[in-house]
């Protein structure tokens, strides 16, 4: 076998690892998939009839709300998975286990990877839970396949990107509390954007943070592609945050995992 | 494979590492010939378990050369890796598999065939005694059945060389006894150990060379009879139940070191049975009684003593366990 082949093997091996300490300790999943839900109906049953009015839409209220803030719920459950992704990271690398790995002569990038890879198919289990969620309270999409599947493509590059930087912070971390915290910033920023209302009834700072951060467009694409109108910008715009992000979280991640402990 | 057979499985030249200000290695030397144990002996902090990091591919040295059955570790870590196998202090297995999953992924990153990867498993928990255990966590394991995982884990690559740190900390006799025993058989196998440990019995048992670590330099090497003739602490040891017997005695045998608040006096001599029935003659014949006699051979304690000018174990149990918080 190649150094490719064996590299490859090794990423497999540890992605089996991965998935089984989730299943194993499915609390940690339950409890990311259940705060994006949370909010979901939070909104649309609590909140959801008047800030409906405010949108201004044709038939207002809640059906209307439904309809706008299913992607801000969407990259919310990204952001609360990847929050998760810090704590696993972070509390293997203070198991003696990693140790072991590292005197090993097996790929030392497949460690991350595994997580990379196992935390991507927990981000996307609950995209899946949440969309259903949002189905069942009401959500219509008017998408084509081509919107679908443009949509899920911005998820998975979406998925990397946080994933990756929480991989990054959860390495950062000198504990395991630490990971749990530094990464809520995450969970915010689709406040502090158009996920859950239009950036256009922000106060005038708090309405340019919230047009340039990296949430806004790739909601902003989410909820053109889940509606079946145009992305225009905002997609390039999507695309370029997640790649610039996903790219500088891996080299990031890279190096503090490469990084000899000082003591 | 190996063009250059090297007699020593492991040689480090002239290692030194600091971390920040604080020196932890300063220039250690070592060559363990392959098949043999090799045991560094030293307090908390003497710079075992960092000298273990380096050559183990953990962390790189300051300076030095290092060579682990003939591979150039700084040059070739992954070479080294390949032929090495590593417990630590802290046990390396992870807790949300069981113990059966955790030897299956050591052969799965090992690159086992799948029958051979199995075999292997199967053979490790048989041999460990862990095969009723096998299919829980070892979260639910005591102590020594977690050590045993932990080595058998590191079994599972067929490693060549093997460093073990401190193996039997804070484990129960009987299971101390059980890991020398597994130890024992891994060199009828051909394997080379290097181990440190706090415990002078354990080098005693175990090792062919041991080396004295203290504040960062070896201090003493040799095997464990040549380091006990280092130092002359065979003594035989008297006590008396007044001060009068004392005086008499200390006057019979002149030179010997007494002590006037224990009542003893420390005759030397090595304790055999013809100078045994010597001292016994001469304390009939000045109708000398004593209250007890003791006999002192000289083990590593003395030596270490000797070496360091502070005995060996400012004894571990206490720090162990803000040890095992630390982590």
């Amino acid at each position: 076998m190649t150094t490719l082949a064996y590299a490859a093997r090794d990423s497999r091996t540890m992605l089996r690892r991965n998935v089984r300490r989730m299943v194993r300790y499915p609390s940690l999943t339950l409890m990311l998939i259940g705060m994006p839900v949370v909010f979901l109906l939070l909104f649309v049953y609590v909140f959801g009839g008047t800030l409906g009015a405010g949108l201004g839409g044709p038939a207002g209220g809640r059906a209307d709300y439904v309809a706008y803030v299913v992607p801000g719920v969407l990259a919310m459950t990204v952001s609360a998975a990847a929050q998760g992704t810090a704590i696993s990271v972070s509390m293997d690398m203070t198991e003696g286990i990693i140790d072991r790995f590292r005197t090993m002569a097996i790929s030392r990038a497949s460690v991350l990877t595994g997580h990379v890879v196992g935390s991507m198919i927990q981000t996307l289990l609950g995209i899946v839970v949440v969309f259903a969620i949002a189905v069942l309270v009401g959500f219509r999409t008017t998408a084509g396949v081509g919107g679908l599947l443009g949509a899920l493509g911005l998820v998975v590059l979406f998925t990397l990107a946080l994933t990756w930087l929480s991989v990054a912070l959860g390495l950062n971390a000198k504990s395991v509390e630490t990971a749990s915290n530094t990464p809520m910033f995450l969970v915010l920023l689709p406040f502090l954007g158009s996920g859950f209302v239009p950036t256009d009834s922000m106060p005038a700072a708090l309405r340019w943070f919230a047009e340039y951060q990296p949430f806004t467009p790739v909601i902003e694409t989410l909820r053109a592609l889940l509606t079946g109108s145009a992305a225009g910008g905002s997609a390039v715009l999507a695309i370029a945050w997640c790649v610039v992000i996903a790219l500088a979280s891996y080299l990031w991640a890279k190096r503090l995992f490469t990084r000899e402990r000082t003591r | 494979m190996n063009t250059t057979p090297s007699p020593s499985a492991i040689a480090a030249a002239g290692l030194r590492k600091s971390f920040g200000d604080k020196v932890v290695l300063d220039g250690v030397d070592l060559r363990v010939p392959a098949g043999t144990v090799f045991s560094l002996l030293g307090p908390n902090g003497a710079g075992k378990t960092t000298a273990v990091q380096i050559l183990s591919t953990l962390i790189s040295a300051d300076a030095g050369e290092i060579h682990i059955a003939g591979h150039d570790l700084a040059r070739d870590p992954d070479a080294v890796r390949a032929v090495i196998g590593v417990t630590g202090q802290f046990s390396a297995v992870d807790n949300l598999l069981t113990g059966e999953e955790n030897l299956q992924l050591m052969a799965d990153l090992h690159h086992l065939e799948r029958g051979e990867g199995r075999r292997r498993v199967a053979g490790l928990l048989e041999r460990f005694d862990l095969r009723d255990a096998a299919r829980q966590s070892p979260a639910t394991y005591s102590g020594g059945m977690r050590r045993k995982l932990d080595l058998a884990m590191t079994l599972v690559g067929d490693p060549r060389v093997i460093f073990l740190d401190e193996p039997t900390t804070g484990l129960d006799p009987r299971t101390r006894r059980t890991m020398w025993e597994i130890i024992r058989e891994l060199v009828a196998g051909g394997v080379t150990i290097f181990l440190t440990t706090q415990y002078l019995e354990e080098a005693d048992q175990l090792a062919d060379r041991i080396a004295l670590l203290d504040h960062g330099r070896i201090v003493a090497e040799g095997t464990a009879a040549e380091l006990k003739r280092m130092v002359p602490g065979g003594h035989v040891s008297l006590r008396f139940t007044d001060p009068a017997r004392l005086d008499a005695a200390a006057r019979v045998f002149a030179g010997s070191a007494r002590d006037d608040e224990a009542l003893t006096l420390q005759v030397a001599g090595d304790g055999d049975v013809r100078s045994l029935r010597a001292l016994l003659d001469q304390l009939d014949r000045a109708a000398i009684e004593v209250d007890e006699l003791t006999v002192h051979t000289p083990d590593l304690d003395d030596v270490f003593l000797a070496l360091t000018g502070r005995p060996a174990e400012e004894q571990q149990p206490q720090s162990q366990p803000q040890k095992e918080l630390a982590r």
